[in-house]
């Protein structure tokens, strides 16, 4: 069990190692001419106007919102759907529940605009 | 016939058994050398495929596109990816002034890295396999999500307008289309009683090693939704809202080059390919097939999937923003849950074990009969949720007729004396 999750460990800092590899030979092999028109943030030939890290649309937070409540959903199936065979058809009407509850917060949503693009 | 078909297998074992032979007095420094050299192993494969695999790309999206694609370089062009690679490692690399550098550099990195890193639970064929946790898909899922880190560190710290929007609109995209994939994954681990994607593939196997009955005939309005959220997820057009060349330039990409962006397009693809290897494992019953060796079997199969993404990629005009968010969550959330709500009652009602079917009643039936009852069951799902889909659809059309139509006639009457 450990070395399976060992495996996972070794496989990220291989291919950390092997890209950063990458990364650091181009460094020594391409040219390396800086001025400062190049290292403008580039914005069609004009020089941008204010601050990039300004407010964002609040319809990004809203589906951000929408999107945990269905993550935390999969995070309780998934063990679940594991233990499926082992379940009472009790048990599988609440998960069923469960979820119409979950599709019913979806429906609110939907009515409350949540899900609209303007 | 046997040493062909378990020939990766034979060699890795091989391989192993020789390590151990040389470190045999240290098991820990043996363990770790056989992990990095698979590592380094299924690392190269994924390396090699991206360069195939932007060669294939360009040359049959040009052919759809009634062009020829690459073919100056080498015979057939075939050595294009290897100059597309000179060129990326010699160019020179820019950060811009006002950059965040530390986010800036790290972030292709981080999606290189976390793209690689799910080919360690991938089974290629039988017994090869970086590692068979027994929380595979989950683990795909969670190192899936990596690449949106990557993707906002790379649009915030480039600090740059278009960069910044580019990153709002993935995560927003990435995020929504993780959904409707959860939902269809979790009713394929219901049936198949396992998150190991080697159980997975046992499963759509016959005892005897033959193919059985795959997934897709199972559950085929699952996998449809998981090949759309599958492009989705990878931001292949039609869903390439994220570097809408027309729009945002190139989205959160936009102020890369040189390697870094190599590094990129590199996550991009391998996402893709893994993307289809996992649709091949979870769907088209992994690497069983008769004949052919397995890993044949299975390159082939992913193959198939892989040249329906650039089918798609060839024939559709990217899609709006808004169509693309209503797509999901009006659409095939929805629709994706009361498809596992369902498959949840009929598994239970017909289960294939007979322990469970003694044990909480239900008609026990054999595997063929439970799949044409989901088989029947996903097809009306589909049909009524297309039909009333359709219905909505034509509703808003005739609303935005009708509201351009007032405005129209509100101009006339505006302009005329």
């Amino acid at each position: 069990m450990r070395t399976d999750f060992a495996f996972v460990g070794v496989m990220l800092v291989t291919a950390a190692l092997l890209m950063g590899v990458t990364l650091i030979a181009a460094s020594f092999l391409r040219p390396k001419k800086p001025n400062k028109a190049k290292l403008d943030t580039y914005e069609c030939g004009m020089t941008t106007v204010g601050d990039t890290w300004v407010q964002f649309r609040v319809q990004y937070y809203v589906l951000a919102l929408v999107f945990v409540l269905f993550d935390i959903e999969a995070i309780l199936l998934f063990p679940i759907a594991v233990a499926f065979n082992s379940l009472t058809l009790f048990a599988v009407l609440n998960v069923v529940l469960f979820i119409i509850v979950l599709l019913i917060a979806l429906l609110y949503a939907w009515r409350k605009g949540a899900l609209e693009w303007e | 016939m046997d040493v062909i078909s378990n020939l990766l297998k034979i060699l890795s074992d091989f391989v192993a058994d020789l390590i151990r032979s040389i470190l045999g007095f240290s098991p820990f420094l043996a363990d770790l050398v056989t992990m990095g050299l698979a590592a380094v192993v299924l690392i190269t494969f994924a390396a090699l495929s991206f360069m195939g695999l932007t060669y294939v790309e360009r040359k049959v999206v040009a052919r759809i596109q009634d062009r020829v694609g690459p073919n100056q370089a080498g015979p057939f062009g075939l050595l294009q990816p290897l100059a597309d690679g000179i060129k990326m490692f010699t160019k020179e690399d820019t950060t811009p002034a006002s950059a965040d550098r530390w986010v800036y550099n790290l972030a292709p990195l981080v999606i290189a890295v976390f793209a690689l890193a799910s080919f360690a639970v991938i089974p290629l064929a039988p017994g090869v396999v970086g590692t068979d946790l027994n929380v595979g898909v989950f683990y795909l899922l969670a190192i899936g999500s990596g690449s949106i880190i990557a993707i906002l560190m790379a649009g915030w710290g480039s600090n740059n307008k278009y960069a910044l929007l580019g990153a709002f609109r993935t995560v927003a995209q990435l995020v929504g289309y993780e959904v409707p994939m959860l939902l269809n994954i979790i009713a394929v681990v219901l049936i198949a009683g396992s998150m190991s994607l080697i159980d997975i593939i046992n499963h759509q196997t016959l005892a005897d090693g033959n193919p059985g009955i795959p997934h897709i005939v199972y559950l085929p309005l699952a996998a449809l939704v998981f090949l759309i959220s599958g492009i989705a997820e990878t931001a292949r057009s039609p869903f390439d809202l994220l570097e809408a060349e027309s729009e945002i330039v190139a989205g959160f990409h936009v102020e890369y080059s040189g390697m870094k962006f190599a590094l990129f397009f590199l996550g991009e693809y391998v996402n893709a390919l893994a993307v289809s290897l996992v649709f091949t494992v979870l769907f088209l019953g992994g690497y069983a097939g008769p004949i052919l060796p397995p890993y044949v079997w299975m390159l082939l199969k992913a193959a198939v999937v892989i040249f329906i993404f650039m089918w798609l990629r060839g024939t559709l005009p990217r899609v709006r923003i808004d169509q693309m968010h209503a797509l999901n969550w009006k659409f095939l959330v929805p629709m994706s849950t009361v498809n596992l709500i369902l498959v949840m009652i009929a598994v239970k009602l017909f289960p294939t074990s007979e322990a469970a079917a003694r044990a909480f009643g239900g008609i026990l039936v054999t595997p063929a009969a439970q799949a044409l009852i989901l088989f029947t069951l996903n097809i009306i799902v589909l049909l009524v949720s297309l039909s009333l889909a359709s219905r909505a659809a034509r509703k808003q059309r005739l609303a935005e007729a009708e509201l351009l139509e007032r405005r129209r006639a509100a101009n006339m009457a505006a302009v005329a004396p």
